[in-house]
């Protein structure tokens, strides 16, 4: 029965080309609207992961609880020993050092007065240490707009907005000012290697990057840093592996506990994005849930109309002599075969579209330019394994569904009525 | 009911509630102190004592930080009000740091390899001086009392063992670090021995102490001094002037843009 119903659907473009073609749409946009919002979450936790959070982080007691106004005074101390320690007792994972910092950045003339000034943000990461994967994970060499990146110390990256505001070029001096571990004025002339565009609006601002080295001796902090941060094997974040690391890590802190005391915190625990994770999640699981809804319900409605339309095949298959039953069970197994070809091309398309806008993404630059938020200006689709058959949900339940509903109709039919309509 | 008769029949005649224009407080003093001068000829006592027309002093300066103690010694050269020249002698870090005030203008100079000068403006202007409980706004402040607040006498008490005014201190314009200051004012030295620093919501920002004063010329002139930023966790920072001598010639050299390289 089966090659004699998809021969009546290839045959008669009204009964398949139509039905197929919406659920082909319908299973499509939903797909990419899945593959864009996982995508839309990914890159905020990644980008908020390679150059704000980790995917765990060490502080201290004191830094974490006034931690946005960045107390360098309160930084850890003794990270050389620290940081062997962390790599001996959990194998795997990656650990680095980083400094924030807030400040100005001062151009100056030929005479070593003030020619160009603003504030800054600063961020101090491994950029010289034998090994470091710090460039990369912060995907600089992407990032370099003009000049390279710094190869020796006193050397350092300004965002390349931030470069051409303050009118400095490649070459030039450019003096950071900010304040020591102990709070007095920290001045330290760096020379700019080269200069950035990250893509994130929050830092591409006023953004300057730094070795830590360096920093660590501007601000008077030798085998000192404000946070070390710890990434699993491949950017992936796993929850699960970062609150069990976080726990053995800070039940293993020695007591009585300090304002210098180190404490771990995950991803989750900072920033807010804990919550913010858990209401983007639930807002696209409702999202999603009325969208593949509201398709179902389209779907449903096609299979309906589909089968009305055939209510005078109905009719005559009836008249002579096919059980109600049979032409219910054909009907059904149609629609189960449009569903399945509508979900198949669907998948496909919308798996197509969803790599295209994972490998080109969408530019939303344009929103923002005032944002400080940690996400790329680009944002990318993401397909993961559930995107191959999350499209079957609507595509083959919706269809069925409908033509189901519709067929119901087919049991109320009377003969002499049929023969009415047949004249008709 | 009776017993307090007399008290309000007291309180009555007090000039005070009688319409005088002296707030009750500011009439009688603790025991032996007598009746208090105004507000303002307090502030002038207190102005007259800490203005100098010159002096070239050593000072060090005892930071108790979060992170520990540190202490910074330096040179200080003085003219007038607004006008002075600083030298960091110690520690190595710090060494031949200077920094520069010209009536409301601040610059600092940090010496080779950086060799900067830095005009010190807005938000700097609150950036603690080298890590201390001073910023640098406390530095450019005008010390004359008297033409930038108003000041009422509210009582007398003893702090250290001597006898004080208690001046509240209300600024005149806008245009200063703290918006109202509390002073415990010595009755006989005219030094304010305590300080609350306020700003306008009342909050207390910074609160300062002498501990140890001196005499010298026929002037009293603080030692010893304590600070303490109400907004930073640190344990306060020591002030002492090691040595100070109001007779020094200071070269108009000296209080220039180009003596920072020098």
């Amino acid at each position: 029965m089966t090659k004699f119903l998809l021969k009546g659907l290839l045959r008669d473009r009204n009964r398949s080309l139509f039905p197929v073609l919406i659920v082909t749409v319908g299973v499509a946009t939903s797909i990419v609207m899945y593959c864009f919002m996982h995508g839309f979450m990914d890159e905020a936790v990644r980008s908020n992961a390679r150059l704000d959070t980790g995917h765990v982080k060490i502080v201290t007691r004191g830094y974490r609880e006034i931690a946005t106004q960045l107390p360098n005074d309160l930084a850890l101390a003794g990270i050389d020993g620290m940081l062997p320690a962390l790599e001996r007792d959990y194998p795997g994972m990656e650990w680095t050092p980083r400094i924030k910092i807030a400040g100005l950045l001062d151009i100056p003339d030929e005479s070593g007065e003030t020619r160009a000034q603003g504030p800054t943000f600063g961020i101090a990461v491994d950029l010289l240490g034998a090994g470091s994967k710090e460039a990369e994970r912060l995907q600089l060499g992407g990032a370099l707009v003009r000049g390279r990146l710094p190869e020796s110390p006193g050397e350092i990256l300004v965002s390349e907005e931030f470069a051409s505001n303050l009118g400095a070029g490649i070459g030039e001096t450019a003096t950071l000012i900010s304040a020591t571990s102990y709070g007095s004025m920290a001045v330290q002339n760096f020379t700019i290697a080269g200069t950035l565009r990250f893509g994130i609006g929050a830092l591409d601002r006023n953004t300057v990057i730094a070795d830590i080295a360096d920093i660590q001796y501007a601000l008077d902090m030798p085998d000192g840093a404000g946070e070390i941060l710890g990434f699993f094997p491949n950017l992936v974040y796993d929850e699960r592996a970062a609150d069990r690391i976080a726990d053995s890590f800070n039940r293993g802190v020695e007591q009585p506990l300090d304002d210098f005391s180190p404490v771990m915190v995950t991803l989750r625990d900072q920033n807010g994005l804990g919550e913010y994770l858990d209401l983007a999640r639930f807002r696209i699981s409702v999202i999603l849930f009325i969208f593949f809804f509201v398709m179902s319900i389209v779907l449903w409605n096609a299979g309906l109309m589909s089968g009305i339309r055939r209510y005078g095949e109905i009719g005559v298959r009836l008249a002579i002599g096919e059980s109600k039953g049979h032409v219910y069970r054909s009907l059904l197994w149609e629609s189960f075969l449009i569903g399945i070809l509508g979900s198949i091309t669907g998948t496909a398309a919308g798996l197509a579209v969803s790599y295209y806008l994972q490998e080109v993404g969408l530019d939303i630059s344009g929103m923002m330019k005032e944002s400080t938020i940690l996400i790329a200006n680009i944002i990318r689709a993401k397909i993961d394994p559930l995107a191959y058959y999350i499209g079957f949900v609507p595509g083959l339940a919706g269809t069925f569904l409908g033509r189901a509903a519709s067929g119901i109709g087919i049991f109320r039919r009377q003969t002499a009525q049929l023969f009415k309509e047949l004249e008709a | 009911m009776k017993r307090f008769i007399p008290v309000i029949l007291l309180a009555m005649l007090a000039p005070g509630i009688a319409g005088g224009s002296e707030p009750d407080s500011a009439r009688v003093g603790p025991p032996g102190m007598g009746v208090p001068p105004t507000g303002e000829e307090i502030l002038e006592r207190i102005d007259e004592n800490l203005m100098v027309d010159r002096a070239v002093s050593t000072n060090t300066m005892i930071v108790h930080g979060r992170s520990g103690t540190r202490t910074i010694t330096s040179r200080t050269w003085k003219k007038g009000t607004d006008r002075a020249f600083v030298e960091y002698l110690s520690p190595p870090r710090e060494r031949g740091k200077k920094m520069l005030r010209l009536e409301d203008k601040l610059w600092t100079y940090t010496p080779e390899p950086n060799d900067r000068i830095i005009a010190i403006s807005g938000h700097l202007l609150r950036q603690s001086v080298m890590g201390s409980d001073l910023s640098y706004e406390d530095l450019t402040e005008n010390h004359n009392l008297v033409e930038k607040y108003d000041a009422e006498v509210a009582g007398g008490e003893e702090i250290d063992g001597r006898p004080c005014w208690r001046v509240d201190m209300t600024a005149k314009a806008e245009d200063v670090a703290y918006h109202a200051r509390t002073v415990w004012v010595d009755a006989e030295r005219w030094l304010p021995l305590r300080e609350e620093r306020k700003a306008k919501s009342g909050r207390l920002l910074k609160t300062t102490r002498i501990t140890e004063v001196f005499e010298t010329g026929g002037r009293w002139y603080p030692k010893r001094m304590v600070f303490k930023d109400m907004l930073a966790r640190g344990e306060g920072t020591e002030y002492i002037i090691e040595s100070i001598d109001f007779d020094a010639e200071i070269p108009e050299h000296m209080l220039t843009k180009a003596a920072l390289r020098r």
